[in-house]
């Protein structure tokens, strides 16, 4: 293990036990930097030592060096500053609604929780479907009330699955982006394997921009979850003749219902 | 693959040749330009993005060793594996005994450039393994036993009768009958068949687009979710990544990604950004067990150290070529390796030798374009220009063009010599032209004279115009 170079370590990193999460993905230094891999006949120290010989100033850098190298890097990456963001004005919601409709997903605002289960009828009339779906169990979703005409199955997806409910993390208005983090209610494969995924997202997970998501999850997760998926509307490839075509490998339909929580 | 970028010339030749490439390359060079021209236009940050993801990524190059380390030890934190490979057969070997100790039968694979690089899929093949790429253009290359022609667009060169007559065949196997000719049954057709992989697959592997030194997350942008399916279902996922791909942290990615779809295809996002931090949770209801990150240099570490280091900015989207003259003439295959148009005439020389692509550099007309449409602002042309020093310097080329290029160098440092022979000679041929207007050949001059006239010069330098003009003003 190598020295804690971080001085703008909170706490230090001897505390930490090395080889489980780091909690809170914020890093203020190093867990640990031997090679975990098992790599054959030392690939590890060939590969890092090309790339120190590479980017060392001089021939031999000091250790000294190396550690206000180590701080700078920490320190950066503690800042989370952010760059350049495009404007992004107006209402939050319309904003959202115009750029998911853009990228060929579909919209419908929802005036409460217990609007959900007519909405996604709704919806699944339009389109034929039948209302056998398969949903999601964080807080969100399990407050809906569905009717009894669903046939509702809880857990992660299976191949022949047609329909998935799940709640989003969060929404970017920036770019009609829908936010889905996966832990032991909001199992990733749902938001893949159904052609037609039904997206519930609460007005108050609405945000502006890309970065504020990090924001948010570095205030709200300890670590960071396995999954975390930005989905911009439906599954779509070009690769035939370059035409466009909805429903390459994951949803063809995918519609989000903004819900007044 | 082994390349073959040293017969570029023949290859670039048969290229020419072949109508059907032709319409392709036309459509894709509308569609790529204009969509992107759009998205640009649309954000007036670009520019700024611009600057800042060149900052970015110029600090974490200049700690790459640094932040290496940091990404492997939060992904190992998190219950990943890091393993390095110095070079194309370790990167092989290591994913080969990755999938061995897993057991493994068959594995899906995400669309992943340095896999392409080191020879994945053959290297697993020959060891047994059913290998499936499972991005559509990737899929129908691997079907063709063809390499990429496009970054973006793998299988750009195919028409939809090849491709349906390349389902029909492979899939007859499966029970199934040839497909439609409809974009829409030819895309359900591969949707059913890859379902089927996927849902089999022991191992899922996929590149990344970047790594994130923050967290020790990977991450890859894709519009099918193909990638997404091979990170989730499998038992076991690995993760092949440049050294390169790292960045400090999220409001870095976000910089470049607000960069990458729009220079690739002219969206705002891809449909897909997906962040994987290690193996599934423990209460988690899916994901994969094991979380492997593959770190591969293959001559990237020597870019670093020496004057290509900001080729190491490259983030794949594929703007160079698509804004690129001689692409769009030749078509990818023609370069004869993974890397194509102007990013790859750089990387290629550089990983696998000059002395093996020494063509590439010189398949430029050094107009800018690529440079100018560069997401991260590589110096292409600067480079390309370099590389051709390099291979000159080195005795690559024929002799006719070395002798030329040699009696050039002489003429360009002696202006006064220089004056009175341009000036002879632009006489000679000005009067020898000056019937047609035009030569139909002229020795030296084949390359050119071969497929079109050059036209006669009018007997007066350059030089010697300009100063009439200016006497005269």
């Amino acid at each position: 293990m190598l020295p804690d170079g971080g001085a703008t370590a909170a706490h230090s990193f001897a505390e930490r036990p090395a080889c489980r999460p780091v909690e809170g993905f914020l890093g203020e230094g190093m867990a640990m930097t031997t090679g975990s891999g098992g790599a054959p006949s030392g690939a590890r120290a060939r590969v890092l030592d090309a790339v120190r010989a590479a980017v060392r100033r001089e021939p031999a850098e000091a250790e000294a060096e190396a550690a206000a190298r180590r701080e700078e890097i920490e320190a950066r990456i503690a800042a989370h500053e952010v760059h350049v963001r495009p404007s992004v004005e107006g209402d939050l919601a319309m904003r959202f609604a115009e750029k998911v409709t853009l990228v060929s997903a579909s919209f419908a605002p929802v005036p409460g929780i217990d609007g959900v289960s007519r909405a996604v009828a709704n919806y699944l009339e339009e389109h034929g479907l039948e209302k056998e779906i398969v949903v999601t169990t964080d807080p969100l979703v399990e407050r809906v009330r569905w009717s009894n005409e669903f046939a509702v199955a809880r857990r992660a997806a299976e191949p022949e699955d047609r329909v998935s409910v799940t709640g989003a993390y969060a929404g970017i208005a920036e770019t009609g982006t829908v936010v889905f983090v996966s832990d032991r209610t909001t199992p990733t494969t749902l938001n893949f394997l159904p052609e037609t995924h039904v997206a519930v997202l609460a007005r108050d997970r609405l945000v502006a921009h890309l970065e504020d998501v990090w924001a948010r999850l570095r205030e709200e997760r300890a670590a960071p979850p396995r999954t975390v998926n930005f989905i911009t509307g439906p599954s779509r490839t070009g690769d035939i003749e370059l035409q466009l075509e909805l429903g390459a490998h994951g949803p063809r339909r995918l519609h989000v219902l903004l819900v007044d929580a | 693959m082994i390349p073959e970028s040293h017969r570029f010339p023949d290859r670039a030749g048969l290229a020419l040749a072949d109508e059907g490439l032709r319409l392709a390359l036309d459509r894709a060079r509308q569609g790529f330009i204009g969509n992107r021209r759009k998205a640009v236009d649309a954000l007036p940050e670009f520019q700024e993005l611009r600057e800042a993801a060149r900052r970015v990524k110029n600090h974490t190059l200049a700690n790459l060793d640094l932040y290496l380390e940091r990404f492997e030890s939060q992904a190992t934190a998190a219950g990943g594996q890091v393993h390095w490979a110095a070079d194309a057969a370790e990167a092989r070997a290591r994913i080969l005994a990755i999938c061995r100790e897993a057991g493994a039968r068959t594995v899906t694979k995400g669309k992943s450039m340095v896999g392409e690089e080191v020879g994945l899929n053959e290297a697993l093949e020959e060891a047994d393994l059913e290998v499936v790429e499972t991005d559509l253009g990737e899929y129908i290359i691997q079907l063709a036993g063809e390499t990429p022609s496009h970054i973006v667009a793998p299988a750009i060169h195919k028409t939809r009768e090849q491709i349906r007559d390349l389902f029909a065949e492979h899939h007859a196997p499966l029970g199934l009958g040839a497909p439609g000719l409809g974009n829409a049954e030819l895309v359900a057709r591969a949707r059913e068949v890859l379902r089927r992989e996927f849902l089999r697959a022991d191992v899922g592997i996929t590149g990344a687009n970047f790594l994130i030194a923050e967290s020790g997350s990977t991450v890859i942008v894709t519009n099918e979710g193909n990638g997404d399916l091979s990170n989730t279902l499998p038992r076991v996922h690995v993760v092949i990544a440049g050294i390169e791909k790292v960045l400090p942290g999220f409001e870095d990615l976000s910089t470049v990604l607000r960069l990458l779809a729009r220079s690739a295809t002219g969206q705002e996002m891809s449909v897909y950004t997906t962040v994987s931090t290690g193996p599934r949770r423990g209460e988690d209801l899916d994901g994969p067990e094991e979380f492997h990150v593959v770190l591969v240099d293959n001559g990237r570490s020597a870019m670093l150290g020496g004057e290509f280091r900001e080729m190491l900015r490259c983030i794949r989207c594929g703007a160079c070529l698509n804004h690129c003259p001689v692409y769009h003439a030749v078509g990818g295959h023609a370069y004869g390796w993974v890397y194509t148009g102007p990013m790859g005439s750089v990387l290629t020389p550089l990983i696998v030798g000059l002395d093996k692509a020494h063509h590439l550099p010189n398949a430029c007309t050094l107009n800018g374009r690529c440079e100018q449409v560069c997401p991260m602002s590589i110096p292409l042309p600067t480079m390309l220009r370099k590389l051709r020093t390099r291979g000159f310097e080195r005795g690559f080329g024929t002799r006719t063009s070395r002798m030329g290029l040699a009696a050039w160098g002489f003429l360009a440092r002696r202006p006064a010599v220089y004056g009175s022979a341009t000036r002879v000679a632009m006489g000679i041929l000005g009067w020898l032209g000056r019937r047609r207007g035009a030569f139909r050949r002229l020795p030296l001059a084949g390359g050119w004279t071969g497929v079109r006239d050059l036209p006669a010069p009018e007997g007066e330098t350059f030089q010697r115009a300009w100063r009439r003009r200016g006497a005269r003003r």
